[in-house]
């Protein structure tokens, strides 16, 4: 018996908070917001508050872990103590190494890493407010921080995720449903391509469910693709038509 | 870490997969010799020896009393482990577990988890004070590829085998258990698609995508690892490569 959980999380084709089925929550993308960092960036996807950092290419220290042909990516999806309802222990738990790992190999593909040997990009992204979610919008945030660094890349990496909740195939799944959701499905996607770099699921999808939450997560990413560019634009136009 | 491979073995194998091949003369869609042996440990309430070849996975399931979560006081608890033992392979050291192993345990987790399979309901004793936990220990012995699939595998088996503890507290005629979850994981080597991996095969392979199914075909858990990326078309075929070698490997349990 789970306490606290609503009857229902989906009333008269509603969500909790409104939204429909295939309706995103509020997004707000900005590039650039930390001084010292190579490039940065800030999401806000519904209750997500969410900084991503990119620090490098640089060269790797200590040496013995440079990789002589490529530069090795690294990543760290770190939770805030204050960024959830019950204080979070500091530091790595279970979760987050296995977030990190998942997060590091849905970037790698669109990054040219043969281009830097014995180099290292380090990537961080810190959950400052989570709401359900959060790995896809820091992958989400974490492309735009790497492009702002200026590193050269095939596309962004955009996440989502998508799941079932009352039986019902959403998008973009809030802390409530997927406390008490029947299925989870984060997706991460190079949109150009559609190539899909991370795909995780728990819970219960019929093959067709499956289909549908793919169809749902391709409709959120073209959305969130948007944002990210004009994030990208909103930041480097001004300063491309002053040199005009 | 990632094991040496030699360029020309790389080349020829990513040649063989362009023709459907396989190092050890396997088909695409075609499991290594499985075998699972159940009841190997004494002390273990449930224990489980699988191999995929020559990859050797042992599960150990220990029932034990515990404190319930705050938010779920009449629900047992899950715990899975799983230890990368040196004995297993020479890129495995000792030490606390890494990424590798925390994921081989979470993908797991989640296949058991997920699928329900296990009604940790039963398994309360006294609401908001006692419960059963059930640990699920992952003892990798020989690492020769594809441990996801033979970790489920053994940790389902073990599942099964689990005889209730000798407790005034154990009041049910046996272990909760029903559904049969089974992994399986797809690599994709030179865009081409294939199950159970071997070392080689999957040391060099682009991205990996594992599909946990259940006998109705409905999917409880799924996981991408590796730095590649898969197309959508390559999604479905995965799918239905988990379906039927699924069906094939439930019937090891």
């Amino acid at each position: 018996m789970e306490t606290g959980k609503p009857e229902r999380l989906i009333v008269n084709g509603r969500r909790l908070d409104g939204r429909r089925p295939d309706e995103l929550r509020p997004l707000r993308i900005k590039a650039g917001v930390l001084k010292r960092a190579d490039g940065s960036a800030y999401i806000e996807l519904g209750k997500n508050k969410i900084l991503a950092a990119v620090y490098g290419p640089k060269e790797m220290h200590p040496r013995h872990l440079q990789q002589s042909d490529v530069a090795v990516l690294r990543c760290r999806y770190n939770m805030a103590p204050f960024s959830v309802e019950e204080r979070k222990r500091p530091g790595p738990d279970r979760r987050s190494m296995e977030i990190s790992k998942v997060i590091r190999e849905a970037l790698e593909p669109v990054l040219f890493l043969h281009l830097y040997p014995r180099a290292v990009i380090d990537v961080f992204i810190e959950i400052l407010q989570a709401d359900a979610g959060t790995r896809t919008a820091g992958i989400t945030a974490a492309s735009v921080a790497l492009a702002d660094a200026g590193i050269p890349m095939r596309d962004l990496v955009t996440g989502v995720s998508a799941g079932k909740v009352d039986g019902t195939v959403v998008l973009d799944l809030m802390k409530e449903e997927d406390q008490w959701g029947e299925a989870d499905m984060p997706v991460a996607v190079m949109p150009r391509k559609k190539r899909i770099t991370l795909l995780q699921m728990d819970g219960n999808f019929t093959p067709e469910e499956f289909r549908q939450a793919l169809d749902l997560a391709f409709k959120g990413i073209d959305l969130i693709y948007e944002a990210q560019k004009e994030a990208l634009r909103e930041k480097y136009l001004p300063s491309l038509e002053e040199e005009k | 870490m990632k094991e040496l491979i030699s360029s020309v073995k790389k080349d020829y194998l990513l040649g063989l997969a362009l023709q459907g091949k396989r190092v050890d003369g396997r088909a695409l869609d075609q499991y290594r010799e499985v075998s699972v042996e159940r009841g190997v440990i004494g002390t273990a309430q449930g224990s489980a020896l699988v191999k995929l070849g020559n990859t050797q996975v042992m599960v150990g399931v220990k029932l034990q009393k515990g404190e319930p979560f705050p938010d779920t006081p009449t629900s047992g608890i899950l715990v899975v482990n799983a230890e990368l033992l040196p004995l297993a392979s020479p890129t495995f050291e000792p030490g606390p577990p890494n990424e590798d192993a925390i994921e081989l345990a979470r993908v797991v987790d989640r296949a058991i988890r997920e699928s329900q399979m296990i009604d940790l309901e039963k398994l309360c004793i006294k609401e908001g004070e006692e419960v059963w936990a059930v640990f699920i220990d992952i003892y990798v012995l020989d690492h020769d590829g594809n441990l996801i699939d033979a970790s489920v595998l053994a940790s389902v088996a073990a599942l099964y085998d689990v005889k209730p503890p000798v407790s005034e507290e154990w009041t049910l005629p046996e272990f909760p258990v029903s559904k049969k979850p089974v992994a399986v994981t797809v690599v994709k080597l030179n865009g081409v698609m294939m199950v159970d991996a071997c070392l080689e095969e999957e040391n060099i392979a682009e991205a990996r995508l594992t599909i946990s199914t259940l006998e109705d075909g409905s999917i409880c858990a799924m996981q991408k690892g590796g730095s590649g990326f898969f197309e959508r078309e390559e999604l479905e075929k995965a799918y239905e490569l988990a379906r039927k070698c699924g069906e094939e490997l439930r019937k090891k349990l």
